[in-house]
């Protein structure tokens, strides 16, 4: 809509290179660091999220808008700019104690990224880092993650 | 017809109990398959994508397209195992910027898929990729837009085929591969 200057990873996804450079930074990071779980926010999470998951030998849970997800889910309510949005995980995706990466293309303020930690503590995980691409900071969105670490590869102001 | 399941590779076995069936989902009578699970078993995961990678590594693909949402999840790790690009294949109102748009016919009413303008060129070769076939309106129309802009789709792969939907027919002559069936 007006006024969005919108930050489109679609391009970084025909460029090889540019995509394998950005998995493997992520990997470099995460590899050897006892992480399980890797979370992926619909839709352009789903994107990032499962090639690190493979590479660092961890599952993909996918957390997605309400009635995707079939079977039992617990879901998490979250604000947005204008109304009110909701995420869903599996029941039984994550076990307790489990350590576990948040991913998504990008973080603006921060509500989904929330929403998604939200739903991993409550089923007993321990969310080790977000990890998103692009940060768009003067939207404050790290301040949102109640301490929690955030990774990003690109700022954009 | 291809399935790896005909060559009867051993890791077929784990990938297919890995798969969840959930009844009546989204609506009743309807035995929904569902991937999530095999997503949680590292092992049936790697071994999904490597298939499909030992498949189509060196044959000249140069664009891998999935469709929205569960192709996006299979898609990319083998985009990246055989260096090709990623391409999106979109519900309406998603992709930024210019688009082009193919629509297709649901049980009751149409919907409509969308590709980037310049995504792909002419000539490229491309696989189109999602978690499973139905009656195969959604992977046809990913089919057309690669076909419209002069890419020549190699195959389409799945992880799951329903049988007894007609998927394979809807493609008519364009080759399709599936490691698992289901009735």
């Amino acid at each position: 809509m007006a006024g969005i200057m919108f930050q489109d990873i679609t391009t970084l996804l025909l460029n090889p290179k540019a995509f394998k450079d950005t998995i493997d930074l992520f990997v470099e990071r995460y590899k050897g660091k006892n992480i399980s779980v890797v979370a992926g926010i619909e839709a352009r999470g789903f994107i990032f999220g499962p090639p690190i998951a493979l590479a660092i030998g961890a599952k993909f849970v996918p957390l997605r808008k309400p009635r995707k997800l079939p079977g039992e889910v617990i879901s998490e309510k979250y604000i947005l700019e204008y109304g009110r949005d909701c995420l869903e995980m599996h029941v039984g995706a994550v076990k307790s104690g489990e350590r576990a990466l948040v991913v998504d293309d990008l973080i603006a303020t921060g509500g989904t990224l929330c929403a998604a930690m939200n739903l991993l503590e409550r089923a007993g995980a321990e969310v080790v880092e977000c990890a998103c691409v692009i940060e768009l900071p003067d939207l404050k969105g790290r301040e949102r993650l109640n301490g929690k670490p955030l990774y990003v590869l690109v700022e954009s102001h | 017809m291809a399935t790896a399941d005909e060559q009867q590779d051993p890791r077929i076995a784990r990938i297919s109990s890995a798969i969840r069936v959930i009844p009546d989902f989204p609506k009743p009578g309807i035995m929904f398959q569902d991937i999530t699970t095999l997503l949680l078993d590292t092992k049936a995961f790697k071994d999904t994508i490597d298939l499909f990678v030992e498949r189509y590594r060196d044959k000249n693909i140069s664009v891998v397209a999935g469709v929205e949402a569960r192709g996006f999840i299979f898609g990319p790790p083998i985009a990246l195992a055989i260096g090709a690009k990623f391409v999106p294949m979109r519900k309406p109102n998603k992709l930024p910027g210019e688009v082009i748009s193919e629509e297709y016919s649901l049980e009751y009413g149409t919907d409509k898929m969308e590709m980037h303008v310049g995504a792909v060129e002419a000539g490229e070769h491309a696989l189109v990729i999602d978690d499973l076939i139905a009656t195969g309106g959604t992977l046809c129309a990913a089919v057309k837009l690669l076909e419209r802009v002069g890419v020549h789709v190699v195959e389409c792969a799945c992880v799951i085929e329903l049988l007894g939907l007609k998927g394979r027919e809807r493609l008519g002559d364009r080759p399709l591969f599936v490691l698992v069936n289901s009735t």
